[in-house]
């Protein structure tokens, strides 16, 4: 079986798009493109409320509601927003699929990115954000020469465990008439193409593999070497994507 | 009139009659997506404690069960359920391909959890333990983990709450659980749109994970009295 | 000149910080408010700089109402050291010292090159610039906090427990090297702690609070020990007040008898006439430690280092009547060494011309 799987993956002719068959390309780059929107949308809501309710302790709540989100089965709110949406968008785009299947990679990378930018800031050591207002700074010097860049590993910690999950959840797109993918694992299993399904499988799991790969490259150089201790041989090493989620649950409980 | 009533039937709010209409049947999703959500984490947890206790005493095994559980942790859930039969010689749609996966990712969560669980007991805690002479395995048992329950707690809540909606996407490939109403109400919604199913699995799912959730903090409560005799 | 007018601090619990303070911190000294926990000693510090806002009264900074002032432009010429630093873990130490100055766009340039110097100043060694603040330890960290005080040469310091989270002999040498920098710089101080030691050490005067933020006493060490004005600032003060407060008294030029000596690798000396203690010096005639000439020297030929006595303190000539009176009760011959300031010996005095000394000097003593 693994000898099939590594055929159906060297086989050139299924990486390229045929008349019949969308190729690897495509879809890699269909699921690429769902992820990639999702995370953008999602930063750029969680990201200013975190450092905004880091910093001014407001709002507290809303860190909680996000992270009941976390119950929802992305599975069930995927069909029903398709089911509201896709209707409205008659003809051959496809919009109609598209559109909830980005609300809910959304929805899905907004708890953690919040919840870690929130603690992030509010880890921040209590003498560090003294000394910045007591030397001067003004609250917004404070938030951003002070308070981001100390907390950058616990909001790059959250953007990686967000792009994880949006990955795999990306795959369930396929289960609508989207790319990506999912398209290989659900075909396979529609027509018991099992090298194809695993194969799927290989390639999704080998992109969240290369995704995080790349952000923690990324996180090395633009998290300060005081905070992640890489200025000796005695290596701190990034935060583990896992302890997003545990802090999460920390966040949770307030 | 007759419009409205369908109307009516295929509601979103209609999810009650939905289910009291095929009761039986989703009464035995919900009971298997319950099975499939706790077992693995239990069995995760037992494959955990050891591992993780390994990696805190003796240092050198941390950053490698460390990585290695981080990459399992990566892998996305379906990529796991497909890529489980073929690494383990099982059939492809092998009854156990859903709980092995489920419980890779519960030790992969929760080894590190366990790990700085046990890091959060004070050095002072343990050697205490130690010079009162106890065997490192009875202070494990009797100190250490005790000590460790809040932090492993949180890592069991994330554990458990993620997986009611992992087994959920494991339904989108056959498998028989709460995933399925989707499935049924994806492909009753044509043409037109056909709610109590999503509706009645989106509640029950959440119900779940919420019930799922009480049920560790309840655990936690009553595994740590003292930190309740700090609150009040 | 920082001068507190009637300033209360009120939370809206209703507990009172501070109550009613008038407190004057005169420019170029160095102002203790010392007290015990709750006694708002802290709060009062942080109402200067505004990180907490008096409930009413007037904090003067020279003749300027500090409430007047937007909050970030009067912290900025406000030097201000707390517990732990406080450094900002992500920036290099050169660079958390050149902060405010990047604040107040000085250049960046020249921005660190101040900085260099003061971290120089506050003795830290060049190479420790480019270091980030894990990697110091916490007395170095307390240093890069001092210079980073310094660095926009603010007229005003406010410390809050700046030396408390150190160990004791890392303490000292903070504390004597910041008497040296205040010596040079001569800021308007004022100095927080909750150690009665330090505060008699460092301050030019002394304010003791009570709990409930009410200034007990305002006073001078030397006068917070010989006259403490309640039976709370006594008990706070501590004891062996008489004896501590001879440590403000100057001995002036003490009159010394001459001591023999032996110098160290000498052959020993036989016979003793009565007194069996003698004086070892080395060859700068530094005193090294007494020599017990009834001891059993088997195995000796030369006075070595093993065979010394180096119980006893040394007094420098015009230091003051309590380190001449220790240098007398902790030498065993009884004689107390006293040295010049180069450490070389000048001669010798008892107990008893001391207590000379003290009973004559009275001038705190209560009538």
């Amino acid at each position: 079986m693994i000898g099939d799987v590594f055929t159906w993956l060297t086989d050139w002719s299924h990486w390229t798009d045929t008349r019949f068959d969308t190729g690897i390309i495509t879809q890699l780059l269909a699921h690429i493109r769902f992820c990639a929107m999702a995370l953008a949308i999602a930063m750029v809501i969680a990201l200013p409320l975190g450092l905004f309710i880091g910093h001014t302790n407001r709002g507290r709540w809303l860190v909680g509601a996000a992270n009941a989100l976390r119950a929802l089965p992305t599975v069930g709110v995927l069909v029903l927003l398709t089911v509201i949406i896709s209707p409205q968008f008659q003809g051959r785009t496809d919009t109609g699929f598209l559109i909830p299947t980005v609300i809910v990679l959304v929805l899905l990378a907004v708890p953690p990115i919040l919840a870690n930018t929130f603690a992030g800031v509010q880890n921040v050591d209590p003498g560090v954000r003294d000394a910045a207002s007591g030397m001067g700074m003004t609250g917004p010097q404070v938030l951003f020469r002070v308070e981001l860049p100390i907390s950058l590993p616990l909001i790059f910690s959250g953007v990686r465990s967000a792009a994880l999950q949006l990955i795999a959840t990306a795959t369930v797109a396929s289960y609508l008439p989207l790319g990506g993918l999912g398209r290989f694992i659900y075909d396979g299993l529609a027509q018991q193409d099992y090298p194809q399904m695993i194969g799927g499988g290989v390639l999704v799991a080998a992109l969240a593999l290369l995704t995080d790969l790349v952000l923690s490259t990324v996180q090395r150089y633009v998290v300060s070497r005081g905070i992640t201790g890489r200025y000796s041989t005695k290596q701190v090493g990034a935060p583990d994507p896992r302890l997003a989620v545990v802090t999460e649950a920390e966040g949770a409980r307030a | 009139m007759i419009a409205l009533a369908d109307g009516a039937s295929s509601s979103p709010l209609h999810f009650v009659e939905y289910f009291l209409d095929h009761r039986s049947e989703d009464l035995g999703l919900l009971w298997s997506h319950t099975w499939l959500s706790v077992v693995p984490v239990i069995v995760g947890l037992l494959i955990a404690l050891p591992l993780g206790w390994v990696a805190r005493r003796h240092r050198w095994t941390y950053p490698p069960i460390m990585s290695i559980t981080g990459v399992l942790y990566t892998i996305p859930s379906i990529a796991l359920f497909v890529l489980v039969p073929p690494l383990l010689g099982l059939d492809t749609l092998d009854p156990l391909q859903v709980p092995i996966a489920l419980t890779v990712y519960s030790v992969a969560l929760l080894v590190r959890v366990v790990a700085d669980g046990l890091a959060s007991v004070p050095e002072e805690t343990t050697q205490a333990a130690t010079a009162m002479g106890f065997r490192p395995l009875e202070r494990f048992f009797k100190v250490e983990l005790p000590i460790a329950v809040p932090v492993i707690a949180a890592g069991l809540r994330v554990a458990v709450v993620s997986n009611v909606s992992i087994v959920a996407v494991a339904g989108t490939i056959g498998l028989s659980n709460l995933g399925q109403l989707f499935t049924q109400g994806f492909q009753l919604s044509t043409p037109d749109a056909y709610y109590p199913p999503i509706v009645l699995g989106i509640v029950l799912c959440v119900l779940l994970a919420v019930v799922l959730d009480s049920a560790v903090v309840l655990l936690n409560r009553v595994l740590t009295p003292w930190r309740r005799a700090v609150r009040t | 000149m920082i001068r507190f007018d009637a300033v209360t601090k009120r939370y809206p619990d209703g507990t009172v910080a501070v109550d009613e303070l008038d407190l004057e911190a005169a420019s170029g000294r160095i102002t203790v408010l010392v007290g015990p926990s709750g006694c708002g000693k802290t709060t009062s510090l942080r109402m200067v700089n505004r990180m907490i806002e008096p409930t009413s009264g007037t904090i003067w900074l020279d003749d300027q109402d500090t409430a007047t002032l937007p909050t970030h432009e009067l912290r900025r010429k406000i030097g201000y050291v707390i517990q732990h630093a406080g450094l900002f873990p992500h920036r290099t130490i050169v660079d958390n010292v050149a902060t405010v100055p990047f604040l107040l766009g000085t250049d960046k340039k020249q921005a660190r090159r101040t900085a260099m110097e003061l971290l120089e100043r506050v003795g830290l060694p060049e190479h420790f610039a480019k270091r980030y603040p894990a990697q110091l330890s916490g007395g170095q960290q307390q240093r890069v906090g001092v210079a980073r005080a310094l660095a926009a040469d603010p007229p005003v310091m406010l410390m809050d427990e700046p030396f408390s989270a150190v160990d004791p002999v890392v303490r000292e040498q903070l504390q004597d090297e910041f008497l040296r920098l205040q010596q040079e710089l001569g800021k308007t101080i004022v100095f927080v702690t909750h150690d009665i030691d330090e505060a008699i050490k460092l301050g030019d005067q002394v304010a003791v609070l009570r709990v409930g933020g009410r200034l007990a006493q305002l006073a001078t060490p030397a006068e917070l020990l010989s006259r403490p004005v309640d039976a709370f600032v006594a008990a706070f003060v501590g004891r062996d007040r008489g004896y501590r407060a001879l440590g403000f008294a100057d001995a002036g030029t003490l009159s010394t008898r001459d001591e023999p000596t032996v110098v160290l690798g000498a052959p020993i000396p036989t016979g003793t006439d009565g007194d069996s203690w003698l004086l070892a010096v080395d060859g700068a005639g530094a005193p090294q430690g007494w020599l017990d000439l009834g001891a059993d020297f088997r195995g000796h030929d030369t006075v070595t280092d093993e065979l010394l006595y180096r119980g006893g303190t040394l007094a420098t000539q015009g230091s003051t009547l309590r380190a001449a009176l220790d240098a007398c009760l902790s030498s065993p011959s009884g004689r107390g060494v006293v040295i010049d300031e180069g450490g070389a010996l000048i001669g010798t005095t008892t107990s008893r011309e001391i207590l000379d000394l003290i009973e004559a000097h009275e001038p705190e003593r209560q009538t």
